[in-house]
């Protein structure tokens, strides 16, 4: 123990989880206190600044999949620690703990939907597993997701989040970014298109490959998106980042994306923009019924 | 250039602080000592053949990043005739830390393109200590796309760090020019060869990664996050990174058995830079047995022989997901 160590006995934290679900909570953006059921039901955005909160999958499957139509894909592809990886925890003991605080088995979740009735391949990644961090599950998800779209004909929609490469899986995570990639391409070359939704972070792996390589891009409001983590350029350069770095207006003003889309838009634009590009749904594809 | 000495290599530095002194003194006193030399020479071989044979994972790093190794232009003027460079990527510079070009290895046409480190202050100033930026992916992809073309097999050379984090990087989109570029690799339909020679660091190095085959050099790496940085997020220390070099199982061996790598190409005792011409001459050889080996496969075969190779990759389980343990009772709500 260190002469003056900061874990006093007998003086505990209080956490977050031990406090009561109040009925309202501080917006980060502009400071304000706003109701939590408003919040809730304006999809996490603040009513007062327009603050995108973070969602969670079952959120997002709700906001875009028409209601009832989403079938999940691979729900049973799961995280093994085959390099038997030891950090401050086994990389077994952090699945675990991810697994027991989300309620999910690994970072994505995908399937079939429908999106104002059109057929769709969704995929929502959650930033609250492992930071969506990118393994073996992840990169094959996305990749039977995409071979699925390619081989059904549909368009797929990834709503991107992540911190990068899952690092206990070496070399393994590194290389799902030629693998989806590598699907993005069979996607294409069969003209199909596909839409990538980068939300709050998405960075580095999943950013330098099926994050970026859509036909169109959007990005949420507020979004972190970068390739290299802001700490690590700091570092590098040893000088400060300027304002608003790696945040979507830097990123639509360098040209990197097409359009921002607040939350409440995003359904609507993406139907619009499917329209446009597939043809608007023929009656063969009756929206009334459920996939 | 005065001998670099890694800090494992120590035992060795006395040896050879031996044989010095030895010849120093014959030389003054007219005294024949080479028996002595020989000697100490050949107990100088079995000390490092014994170090070598032992190498930590870290340790390995280590040789991989010392300043006398090879680098992709040394190999270039070693085994390939009238090499032709060819310079830009079209859009706004031309980075040096990605060399490319036109020419031949023993009669066989080659687009070669590889990472380039400096050797000093200057030189490593001009190719960015082989971290590329966007531009130099580009004209990778620039210079693969006219290999496809023309129905020339293309050759990779990965030694860098990693891509260059910096503001210039994220505003000309540095995510982007590695994205296309794992696409765009599927879509050659000519053989694509990877030969990791030093470092090979994360997305950067795969930027030009995505082969047919993949070999690499015993005492390379490739590694999804440079040792320190995993022990920076891990530990929050970077000196560390011996422990997060094991756990990242990123030298040689692993990844042949991990099944990312195809061959190990073997270095003499002492590492690359110990022996150029002998490592030249390995490289070489098992860049021509692939080639000749890819050479059979025909387009579609070798555009499908990529998709599955990738497409392989990954280890995880499927069937009904195991329960979970109980979760630890924290201590201050136990009765």
């Amino acid at each position: 123990m260190t002469l003056f160590g900061k874990n006093k006995p007998g003086l505990k934290k209080a956490r977050k989880r031990d406090m009561p679900d109040g009925l309202w909570l501080k917006c980060p953006g502009c400071n304000e206190m706003i109701f939590r059921e408003e919040q809730e039901k304006a999809l996490r955005v603040c009513p007062l600044c327009g603050h995108h909160f973070p969602m969670n999958r079952t959120e997002r499957l709700a906001m875009l999949a028409d209601p009832g139509s989403f079938v999940e894909w691979d729900k049973d592809v799961y995280s093994i620690d085959f390099l038997g990886f030891v950090g401050e925890a086994s990389y077994q003991e952090k699945l675990e703990s991810n697994r027991r605080k989300t309620g999910e088995v690994d970072a994505v979740t995908c399937g079939r939907a429908r999106l104002h009735g059109r057929a769709i391949a969704l995929g929502v990644m959650d930033f609250a597993f492992l930071g969506a961090s990118m393994g073996a599950v992840v990169g094959e998800k996305i990749t039977r997701l995409i071979e699925r779209g390619t081989a059904d004909r549909l368009p797929v929609i990834v709503v991107c989040a992540s911190g990068g490469a899952r690092m206990y899986e070496g070399m393994m995570s590194l290389m799902q970014m030629a693998k989806t990639s590598g699907a993005l391409a069979r996607h294409a070359d069969a003209g199909l298109p596909y839409i990538p939704v980068l939300t709050h972070p998405t960075t580095a792996g999943v950013m330098a490959s099926f994050a970026t390589l859509g036909d169109l891009i959007l990005a949420e409001p507020g979004a972190l998106i970068g390739f290299a983590g802001a700490r690590v350029i700091k570092e590098t350069i040893q000088q400060d980042l300027p304002p608003g770095f790696q945040r979507p207006d830097f990123l639509l003003q360098h040209g990197l994306l097409d359009q921002i889309v607040p939350r409440g838009d995003l359904k609507q634009r993406l139907a619009d923009l499917l329209d446009f590009l597939c043809g608007p749904l023929t009656p063969s594809e009756p929206p009334s019924v459920p996939v | 250039m005065a001998a670099y000495i890694l800090p494992f290599e120590k035992p060795l530095l006395a040896i050879q602080n031996k044989i010095e002194e030895l010849r120093r003194f014959s030389a003054e006193q007219g005294l024949t000592t080479s028996h002595d030399v020989a000697q100490l020479e050949a107990q100088l071989d079995e000390t490092r053949r014994d170090l070598y044979a032992q190498l930590t994972p870290w340790q390995k790093v280590m040789v991989a990043r010392h300043p006398r190794r090879p680098y992709t232009r040394d190999y270039i003027t070693a085994f390939v005739d009238d090499f032709n460079e060819l310079h830009g990527d079209r859009l706004l510079s031309d980075d040096h830390s990605i060399v490319g070009g036109l020419g031949w290895i023993k009669g066989r046409r080659v687009m070669i393109i590889g990472t380039q480190k400096g050797r000093d202050t200057k030189s490593n100033l001009d190719c960015n200590f082989g971290c590329p930026f966007p531009e130099g992916y580009r004209k990778a992809l620039r210079l693969m796309r006219l290999a496809a073309k023309f129905s020339i097999p293309i050759l990779t050379l990965i030694d860098t760090p990693g891509a260059f984090p910096g503001i210039e990087g994220e505003q000309r989109h540095v995510a982007e020019a590695i994205a296309v570029n794992l696409r765009e690799m599927f879509r050659l339909p000519v053989p694509i060869l990877a030969v990791v020679i030093g470092e090979g660091g994360s997305g950067g190095a795969l930027g030009i990664g995505v082969a047919n085959r993949i070999l690499i050099l015993e005492y390379a790496y490739y590694s999804v996050i440079s040792p320190e940085g995993c022990a920076a997020i891990l530990w929050k220390n970077r000196a560390r990174a011996d422990k997060a070099a094991d756990a990242l199982k990123l030298t040689a061996p692993d990844l042949l058995e991990l099944g990312l790598v195809d061959a190990i190409i073997p270095e003499p005792p002492g590492g690359a830079h110990t022996d150029p011409p002998a490592i030249a001459a390995q490289v070489r050889d098992a860049i021509l047995k692939q080639l000749d080996l890819l050479a059979k496969l025909s387009p579609a075969q070798v555009l499908e022989q990529r998709y599955s190779k990738f497409r392989a990759m990954g280890v995880f389980k499927e069937g009904s997901v195991p329960a979970l343990t109980p979760p630890p009772i924290p201590e201050d709500t136990r009765p």
